[in-house]
């Protein structure tokens, strides 16, 4: 199985990078706001940025080891890097760019073939699409038949309609490689549906990497939690009644959560775990908030509704029955298996 | 006083205009069209063309062979006194050619710097076609050095990048992406570097002096005929002008996509990383 041994710790502009990551032949997501140094760690790997210090290894086999003056060139890494804004050769067709880098020739055909670009062969980049450009530069990635592939935001450059096709084929795609692949996106929805693993990073350190689903069971850290898309309510955490956490909120009332903890905490609650009412349900939930509503938001076959410090999301069909208009007061409720403690410093 | 200012604007665009286009045009109306062509025959006017072709030609192929690795290392790498170089390179544009004239003999002159050491190994340089061809590239060489590092500066990093990442060493990377990327720019910049260098005079003069059919170029004969036979250096003056407006409608016509749209393009800062 490859596996790709990554070490830095760089001083840019403004962040200071530190990572360890170990990608053996899976996905990982490196997602983060901009300015986190995710993009830092490709262009690294890929040989086009030196850190100050830091060991980059594929099957041992060191790249880059700042303490042993090791740095290999890029073109002489087995890397396959696709560029934010794909970076495609302008003066270069189609078949041209996905060429250049390619080790086997006959297999360019093949690639355009399987990427279904093949009809575009003899055009030049600058009359594609968004989808048909990223295809192409996942081609000629590809075509080099590296040992790793590095994906800086393969999405963010596509429209709204474009990016949902495109992620479905980009899954697809990575699955068939089975290559160490690492990708960078600010979009933890992209990481989730893409990523075996997703990392969360933040000013060039890694929070938390884990499955997108342990990323939203169990978020280490606050930022982490409202990355995954959890709302966070603050306050203070004591043991309470039936072997649940009581938590005296900040915003005023309580919450109770079966997780344990005790002092300055942060409870994160997912949209989806938030149920609305006019009036509290006689249900199982047994944290209610009532409050008016700030904002609904109508997204597709979803709305997305804030409630005092509490954002939920309900579907359009139950927003319609209840009648919600913004400023009205509801009940906002979310069962106590559904609400995370995180520990604050 | 609303009509007054664009009235302004019309005269004084006018007046320019004229003042820049009748001197042009009275080269060409002051004799015969066929007086013009029997004077470029003359023994004079053929052996100017003569060196003029030989000396520009070899001239620009030096430019261009050692411009443009000197402009793409100046457009891509940052390293301490990169300014200082760009700085250097473009201080022969502002330079008085008499000035450049006087610089080059006191190098390659018989008592120059290297001058004499050439002296000794019998070869000369001051007065021969060899002086023709160092003042062509003393003062027109920066021209096309000036616009290749503007036309490098201009390629995006992250082709080039990419072009590593897909295997390709840094000549391979050169050859087959900065290259063709600012061709369009470098034409430009040798098309100026080319007018710059027929126009020469000053240096050439001092350097090379004006002996007929060894150093004597067309700007040369030009000056020397005028008061010998008046026709002659009109009729070499026609020929000029028609280069010169081809070389202009030649960077006229480069795809403006690719090109800065003026012929001296500031030198963009390069982003060493994205």
């Amino acid at each position: 199985m490859a596996s790709l041994d990554i070490t830095l710790s760089n001083g840019l502009r403004d962040v200071r990078l530190e990572l360890t990551l170990e990608v053996g032949s899976e996905t990982v997501a490196l997602v983060g706001p901009s300015g986190a140094g995710k993009s830092s760690i490709l262009r690294a790997i890929a040989g086009l940025l030196r850190p100050d210090e830091g060991c980059i290894a594929l099957d041992g086999t060191p790249w880059l080891d700042t303490a042993s003056g090791v740095d290999v060139p890029p073109e002489n890494r087995s890397v396959g890097l696709v560029f934010q804004e794909y970076a495609l050769f302008p003066h270069l067709s189609v078949r041209a760019n996905v060429a250049f880098g390619a080790t086997n020739p006959s297999l360019v055909d093949e690639i355009l073939e399987r990427l279904r670009i093949g009809g575009l062969a003899g055009e030049r980049p600058g009359r594609l699409s968004g989808g048909e450009r990223q295809r192409v530069a996942l081609a000629r990635a590809i075509a080099r038949e590296p040992a790793v592939l590095l994906l800086d935001e393969p999405l963010s450059a596509l429209d709204a309609h474009t990016r949902d096709a495109v992620r479905g084929e980009l899954r697809e795609l990575l699955a068939s490689l089975r290559l160490p692949t690492i990708l960078v996106t600010h979009d933890f929805e992209d990481a989730a549906s893409l990523a075996d693993r997703v990392g969360v990073m933040v000013e060039g350190r890694l929070l938390q990497i884990g499955t997108a689903s342990a990323l939203v069971a169990a978020p280490a850290d606050p930022f982490v939690a409202r990355f995954t898309g959890a709302t966070l309510l603050h306050g203070i955490a004591q043991p309470g009644r039936d072997g649940l956490t009581r938590v005296v909120l900040d915003v005023g009332g309580v919450a109770f959560t079966t997780d344990v903890g005790v002092g300055r905490v942060a409870v994160a609650v997912h949209p989806w775990e938030v149920a609305v009412s006019r009036t509290a349900p006689e249900d199982a939930t047994v944290n209610h908030i009532e409050a008016p509503i700030d904002s609904l938001v109508t997204i597709g076959n979803r709305v997305r509704i804030r409630v005092g410090p509490l954002a939920g999301e309900i579907t359009a069909g139950s927003a319609e029955r209840l009648g919600l208009r913004e400023g009205d007061t509801v009940v906002a409720s979310f069962k106590a298996t559904a609400a995370r403690l995180i520990h604050l410093a | 006083m609303r009509r007054i200012f664009p009235l302004i604007l019309f005269l004084a665009t006018f007046t320019t205009l004229a003042f820049l286009v009748v001197p042009v045009a009275a080269i060409f109306l002051r004799i015969p069209p066929g007086d013009l062509f029997t004077a470029l025959g003359s023994d004079v006017a053929l052996d100017a063309l003569i060196v003029t072709v030989e000396t520009t030609v070899v001239a620009q192929a030096l430019i261009i062979f050692f411009g443009t690795p000197t402009a793409y290392l100046l457009a891509t790498r940052t390293f301490p006194g990169r300014s200082l170089a760009i700085t250097l390179v473009e201080l022969p544009l502002v330079l008085p050619p008499a000035v450049a004239g006087i610089g080059l003999l006191a190098t390659f002159g018989r008592l120059g710097l290297l001058g004499s050491s050439l002296s000794a190994l019998g070869v000369e340089v001051a007065f021969t076609k060899i002086a023709v061809v160092l003042a062509v590239m003393f003062v027109a060489g920066p021209f096309y050095i000036r616009t290749g590092v503007a036309a490098f500066g201009e390629v995006d990093s992250t082709l080039t990048d990419a072009a590593r990442t897909l295997g390709a060493g840094p000549a391979r990377t050169f050859g087959r992406v900065a290259l063709p990327l600012a061709l369009s720019g470098l034409t430009a910049g040798a098309a100026l570097s080319f007018a710059r260098g027929i126009g020469e005079f000053g240096a050439t003069i001092m350097f090379a002096g004006s002996l007929q059919g060894v150093t004597q170029t067309l700007s040369l004969a030009v000056y020397e005929q005028f008061d010998v036979d008046f026709d002659t250096a009109l009729a070499i003056g026609a020929g000029l002008v028609v280069v010169s407006a081809a070389v202009l409608l030649t960077v006229k016509m480069i795809p403006s996509w690719r090109r800065s749209t003026s012929l001296f393009p500031t030198v963009s800062a390069t982003s060493a990383s994205s």
